[in-house]
């Protein structure tokens, strides 16, 4: 199979996949709590369908998507709802978040699940249905609604290619190569599903060639379905080759345009994980309420692979995995490169955790002094998205952000390659996160002061035309009696009263 | 013969320019406007025009400084300053100074329901009935302070925002790149 390259990267970053690789996939005990944030995805919070004190069933729907652009939360477990409040939310800015937390009664009955193991048999629209009601969002990390990417009505752009996503570029993740080894079966038949959803000509599932033995097993899954419209591709170990418009790049050549999605140059791109999800809750009819979450680093005494309840707090899986190590230095969701750190281990696992890295000081990037830029361009040449971080770095750390903008800040995808490959050990993806954020703030801003000019502008024009109302009305009065003579009318009140006199004369 | 042609010519001339003037006609004046979207939309008042287009309208007649705007505080003077092409300058203190913006929170048990916060608040972000409870809408609140003074109770406390995830952004990396003396 031809392939592509997209330019820079960072090969020499495969590193720290033994820790975990080799370790299968178990299943990680029921926790004492479970706890739900609210928002796990892009879009809008999910609307709470249970009351405190409220008996939950495994598998039963807590809350609700709300909008176009959400998507419902499933209990992991069997329990009671003992509080819906603000709960500390795995997020770099360490905020509380509302969440509903349940007690679990360790008993795990289910609700009654609807499985549809011949899928053919339904309308592409009733499995993008499912699909959304199953909770189902991007596994690789966005936490992106899958409904929404699936749903090809009303597009006019036809799918062509589909896309799985099983490069695990990062250092130390493990869990989607752990999941095509195990369960390669689920994830082909998980395609079969994807395929006669889009009605895409072709699948591709790529996977990095630093893991031979899974390409093996995923082909020989292939082999046995039959479908020769299935491929599986082995792409070269170039960090980050598992970004979703890197990925389309190696392998079809395509660029995804600045600001458009994949679905505009007919490809979708769907992590491995998701697809495991979805032939889940296609073919058993089960929610998306565990995921496989890789523990690692050396801050833990035992690795693990372990198949999670979304909900789950970090502190539950430490003590699977033996507990800390001395070294533990830090806490972070996702890999040493995307991740952030946490506050503590009360966070729980959301549907887009894919790692908790325990590092050791060695591990930690240890903060270098930053020295000037000097302009050597190596952060430009390692750039996959082709920016030019010197010049971003420049207008960031200035605060000329609209020149920032306009150099397509908002393309960059926070992979670090340039962090690594600045000799002057300049933070440059804090740069840029720092500009992202101020950028979202100044237009957040921007719009609260147009909807108070549009209000009091409202309000004056409103004080006007009342003021002009009070006049009309005055005057009219006013016309009315000077068009009346006064003398008529209090003759006639007089006349008036003497008639009512003489009426009740006459009745005595 | 020639003096005809040019005559000709600058009639011709003459009613074309006249009628680009009433067909191209600029509608109000694109400078307040310019001005105003510079500004920060509290409608507070305390630039000592009441609003915050009135105090633009000022600014471009030559009436009004623009250092007298504390809601927009040191960043939004610079701004104005780029605008118009003059020196940027310090706060005028006569105006006040600059703050985080709060918003406005009544105190439901001591509302009396005189209305008089109703009537003061400019972008109409307070809700209520006569001789009833009054609340604010906090997303609409500009937290100008116009009603605190009329309130006959002290009923109405200014009180920081909420953090939300919408207004969080990332730290600044301090630049502690020191020059390296030899």
């Amino acid at each position: 199979m031809k392939l592509w390259h997209f330019n820079g990267g960072l090969p020499s970053l495969a590193e720290h996949k033994n820790e975990s690789v080799n370790l299968p996939i178990e299943i990680a005990p029921v926790p004492t709590r479970l706890i739900y944030p609210l928002r796990q995805h892009i879009g809008n919070a999910a609307k709470p369908l249970v009351k405190v004190g409220d008996k939950v069933l495994c598998g039963q729907k807590i809350a609700d998507a709300q909008g176009m652009i959400s998507a419902p939360i499933h209990a992991g477990s069997s329990g009671t709802v003992i509080s819906i409040a603000d709960h500390l939310i795995p997020h770099p800015s360490g905020f509380s978040a509302p969440s509903i937390t349940i007690e679990t009664d360790g008993l795990d009955n289910e609700i009654e699940l609807t499985p549809h193991t011949s899928f053919r048999q339904l309308a592409a629209g009733e499995l993008v249905d499912l699909i959304r009601e199953a909770g189902i969002v991007g596994l690789g990390g966005a936490a992106f609604p899958t409904a929404i990417k699936l749903n090809t009505q009303g597009k006019t752009i036809q799918i062509d290619t589909l896309i799985l996503n099983g490069a695990e570029c990062e250092p130390y993740i493990s869990c989607d190569d752990r999941l095509l080894k195990e369960r390669a079966n689920r994830v082909v038949e998980g395609i079969e599903i994807l395929l006669y959803m889009t009605g895409a000509k072709r699948a591709i599932l790529a996977i990095e060639d630093n893991v031979p033995d899974t390409f093996t097993s995923i082909q020989a899954a292939i082999a046995n379905n039959q479908n020769p419209i299935i491929s599986a591709a082995q792409i070269p170990t170039i960090y980050p080759t598992g970004g979703e418009k890197q990925l389309i790049q190696t392998l079809t050549g395509k660029e995804v345009p600045s600001g458009k999605i994949p679905a505009d140059i007919g490809i979708v791109s769907i992590n491995v994980g998701t697809v495991h999800a979805i032939q889940q809750a296609i073919i058993k009819g089960k929610p998306l309420t565990s995921r496989v979450v890789t523990i690692t680093g050396e801050g833990v005494n035992k690795p693990h692979n372990l198949e999670v309840r979304i909900g789950t707090p970090i502190k539950a899986l430490i003590d699977v995995c033996h507990g800390y190590t001395k070294h533990a230095e830090r806490l972070i969701m996702g890999g040493p490169m995307m991740g952030f750190a946490l506050l503590n281990d009360e966070i729980p696992i959301v549907k887009a955790t894919n790692c908790i890295l325990v590092a050791s000081k060695q591990e930690v990037v240890t903060e270098k002094q930053a020295m000037p830029c000097i302009r050597c361009g190596l952060c430009a040449s390692v750039c996959p998205v082709s920016l030019l971080p010197q010049q971003l770095y420049w207008f960031s750390r200035s605060e000329q952000l609209e020149k920032a903008e306009r150099l397509n800040l908002f393309d960059c995808i926070e992979c670090g390659c340039c962090d690594v490959a600045c000799p002057s050990h300049i933070p440059l993806v804090q740069h840029f996160r720092y500009a992202k954020s101020a950028l979202k703030v100044q237009n957040h801003e921007k719009h609260l002061s147009n909807v108070a000019r549009e209000r009091f502008e409202a309000r004056e024009e409103r004080i006007a035309r009342d003021k002009a109302e009070r006049a009309e009305r005055s005057r009219k009065k006013k016309a009315a009696l000077k068009s009346k003579p006064a003398k008529e009318e209090i003759d006639a009140a007089v006349n008036r009263s003497k008639a009512k006199k003489n009426s009740t004369e006459g009745e005595d | 013969m020639s003096f005809f042609i040019l005559i000709i010519l600058f009639a011709a001339l003459g009613i074309l320019l006249g009628y680009a003037a009433i067909r191209f006609k600029v509608e109000g004046d694109p400078l307040v406007d310019k001005i105003d979207a510079v500004l920060p939309q509290t409608q507070c008042g305390q630039c000592n025009f009441p609003g915050c287009r009135p105090y633009a309208q000022a600014i471009a007649n030559g009436e009004a400084d623009i250092n007298q705007c504390p809601p927009g505080g040191e960043a939004g003077i610079t701004a104005l300053a780029d605008l118009l092409g003059v020196e940027a300058k310090p706060l005028n203190e006569e105006n006040g100074v600059e703050k985080a913006t709060l918003v406005a929170v009544i105190d439901e048990k001591t509302c009396i329901g005189c209305k008089l916060c109703i009537q003061a608040c400019p972008v109409d972000a307070i809700l209520g009935a006569p001789k009833h409870m009054h609340t604010i809408i906090e997303a609409e609140c500009t937290g100008c302070e116009l009603c605190l003074p009329p309130c006959p109770v002290e009923c109405i406390t200014m009180e920081p925002l909420a953090k939300t995830l919408a207004l969080w952004q990332w730290d600044k990396p301090t630049t502690s790149q020191q020059k390296v003396v030899s």
